[in-house]
């Protein structure tokens, strides 16, 4: 008995688990790469399985059909570049939060409240030089954005608040003053239409619209028009937001209090300027987004101009890892995908009756395979060993 | 009948599924897992639970019994099968519950439009109403409903879910103070990790406290069309529940995650909620930003005391990996 060696039975290998997960440290670049496009190649294959067995669509028209809505001509590009920009720029703007380890969700707020802020100007002082208007409708959007970042940073910092929570029900106040705006300026009209939209008032007439300030030219140059400066503005502060955190002393700092803050503190760090000098920046940056979408996009402001980016941005950020050049091409992708599967219901809704409410089904979907193959990239799951190990 | 008794008897009807969603989530966040997820959940388990009626309706059935066992079945079914993809990503696969839970609420809302889409014959205009469906849901209790006065307005004049909704804060009241499990789902909602070296299945908790959780955020879906839309369905009113749900979301914080302050504080929010037809000088928007006002008032206040039992969970959002340091 003394001399058995230690053989497994049977009975304890089964009680063994057939499993278990240990966290990777390290994880070479191209694996991580590789695991993303293999989830992107099964999420465009689970969705055509969820369109084909529902409604019977079959896949390559799909796919078709989802390109062109995307991608191809003008019409479609176009509108998928810019709302890429739109959702780019508030991505990058919550890159520095995230970072930080601060859990900005009030994106949309931020958003909302720049946008007010921008079209309030806009509204109440329409025959200022054009120029200079948009540089107050541009500052007031900027300042109002970084006070709806700066007011649960402030609480968070003092007190400790739970930023999380705070930052999203800022959301439904700011949304709530864009309603009271809209409300009271739109009157008894059933909408509010765009703001000073009205052709025979020469003296408002596109005041404050970004396009304006090339009105009385003839030519058409590329510069002259609002789509493209949404898009070279989304992607310089992209740029700059890259540098900015990489280079830095402040994105240092950022780094180092999302690492650990006490730390941080003992490397002499002031913890709460740092938390509340990002939510600034975070929350202006928001801002600045919602005045290029009241002058470059919109023209108008309503509480659902942000079209729920703000929210989409924070999947966008987090899918990213808070790397603002991986961003540009997550925003292309998720636009892509919300145009593309937008045309596919369009064109499939005669034939098949595939209802408009499958876009957001796909958008659900894809979502969640993506999100679901970070768990590959930060995991692994170690099977239990078949051979007898001490044998 | 005086108009205070008109205003808090809305009130109370507003407040009451907004509670009943509210109760589901605090069950699921006193497993440290803020689901973000509820407004998408509490659609789903709506037209999970419409979809369940109409076809029970179409074959003929007329039984209150099974109007109300198919519905709510189908609702708590729906919504926990949600709250069970809610927790395989966040629990299983470990990924950041801000993310998995505002996803869910867009593939949610998606979802509950495509079903009622699918299975729901709603005509193009207008809206489908369950008329059978509502009175029995409706249906009040006799003589006490009536021979009171306005205490029976205010208090018995509702249907069968108000009481369900009442009932179930008492019960998870006592379940997490009076009982182990409850204890146990307390404690791996403020430390995972010690409650994992006690021996308490964290993943199972967290994993039924989800899932049970939403299913009761379900119901609340259903609840909202039944009484307060006065059993109409159509595709606007997922939009309408969907902001509800947020309101949920918002009236847990001002409960200060205890199930009894529900009942007040769903009073509160339903009293702003209607105050735009009873105050007419105050525009209904500011009104209806009260809550939000409210809410974050009180997240300010409880973290300012830094009193242990009025704070959340403290585990709140944070993922759980037992090798993690």
């Amino acid at each position: 008995m003394e001399n058995a060696k230690p053989v497994r039975t049977a009975e304890e290998r089964s009680r063994a688990p057939l499993f278990h997960i240990t966290k990777r440290l390290s994880i070479p670049k191209w694996e991580a790469w590789l695991i993303r496009f293999l989830s992107f190649l099964g999420a465009l294959v689970l969705i055509a399985l969820f369109a084909y067995l529902t409604f019977g669509i079959n896949p390559l028209d799909l796919y078709k059909t989802m390109f062109k809505g995307a991608f191809l001509g003008k019409n479609y590009l176009i509108p998928t570049l810019k709302a890429s920009a739109k959702l780019l720029c508030i991505a990058v703007a919550l890159a520095p939060a995230f970072k930080m380890k601060f859990w900005n969700i009030g994106a949309e707020g931020q958003v909302l409240a720049g946008a007010m802020a921008a079209a309030f100007i806009m509204h109440e002082f329409p025959l200022l030089p054009n120029g200079l208007l948009l540089l107050i409708m541009c500052v007031a959007g900027i300042v109002a954005g970084g006070v709806w970042g700066f007011i649960p940073a402030a609480f968070k910092s003092r007190f400790g608040t739970n930023e999380t929570l705070f930052t999203l029900m800022m959301n439904y106040i700011a949304a709530k003053i864009v309603d009271y705006f809209y409300n009271s300026w739109k009157g008894v009209k059933s909408a509010l239409g765009m703001i000073n939209g009205n052709m025979l008032q020469k003296a408002t007439f596109e005041k404050g619209y970004l396009r304006y300030l090339w009105r009385d030219s003839a030519s058409s140059a590329w510069y002259q028009s609002e789509d493209t400066w949404f898009i070279i503005i989304a992607a310089s502060l992209a740029a700059a937001m890259y540098f900015y955190l990489k280079n830095t002393k402040q994105g240092y700092e950022i780094a180092v209090v999302g690492d650990s803050q006490a730390t941080a503190r003992y490397a002499g760090i002031s913890v709460n300027r740092v938390v509340i000098r990002t939510m600034i920046i975070s929350g202006a940056l928001c801002g600045l987004c919602g005045f290029l979408t009241v002058s470059a996009q919109s023209h108008t402001v309503s509480s659902e101009i942000a079209s729920g980016y703000g929210f989409t941005a924070i999947i966008v950020a987090w899918m990213s890892k808070f790397n603002t050049l991986v961003m540009a091409g997550v925003a292309v992708m998720l636009v892509a995908l919300e145009n593309g599967s937008q045309a596919v219901t369009n064109a499939f809704y005669a034939t098949t009756g595939f209802p408009t409410s499958s876009a957001s089904v796909i958008s659900g979907i894809f979502l969640f395979v993506i999100i679901g193959s970070e768990f590959n990239i930060n995991y692994k799951i170690n099977f239990r060993r078949k051979t007898r190990e001490e044998a | 009948m005086p108009v205070i008794l008109t205003w808090l008897h809305q009130a109370i009807l507003f407040g009451a599924f907004i509670m009943l969603a509210a109760l589901g989530e605090i069950l699921t966040e006193k497993s440290g897992n803020l689901n973000l997820g509820l407004p998408g959940t509490m659609c789903v388990g709506a037209a999970a639970g419409i979809i369940g009626l109409d076809v029970y309706s179409a074959s003929g059935g007329k039984s209150a019994f099974m109007i109300i066992v198919i519905s709510l079945s189908c609702a708590f079914a729906a919504a926990a099968a949600m709250g069970g993809l809610y927790s395989f990503f966040t629990v299983t696969l470990r990924i950041n519950q801000n993310v998995v839970g505002l996803v869910m609420t867009v593939f949610g809302v998606g979802l509950a439009k495509f079903l009622s889409a699918c299975f729901v014959n709603i005509p193009a205009s207008g809206n489908v109403r369950f008329e059978r469906a509502y009175t029995v849901f409706s249906a009040k209790v006799p003589f006490i409903s009536s021979s009171l006065g306005w205490v029976s307005y205010l208090l018995f004049s509702y249907g069968f879910m108000f009481y369900l909704t009442i009932a179930l804060a008492v019960v998870l009241t006592l379940f997490l103070n009076k009982t182990r499990h409850g204890l146990a789902l307390r404690a791996v909602g403020e430390n995972p990790a010690a409650a994992d070296a006690v021996g308490i299945n964290v993943i199972k908790f967290k994993y039924l406290s989800t899932c049970i959780g939403s299913g009761i955020t379900g119901l609340a879906g259903l609840f909202c069309v039944m009484e307060f839309k006065s059993g109409a369905w159509s595709t606007a009113d997922i939009s309408s529940i969907k902001a509800f749900g947020w309101l949920a979301v918002a009236l847990v914080i001002f409960a200060m995650w205890k199930p009894l302050n529900l009942i007040w504080g769903s009073l509160l929010f339903g009293i702003f909620y209607w105050a735009y037809q009873y105050i007419i000088q105050i525009p209904t928007d500011i009104t209806q930003m009260l809550p939000y006002i409210v809410t974050i008032v009180v997240l300010v206040i409880v973290s300012l005391k830094r009193r242990k039992e009025n704070q959340g969970p403290a585990s709140l959002g944070v993922t759980y990996f037992r090798e993690d340091r």
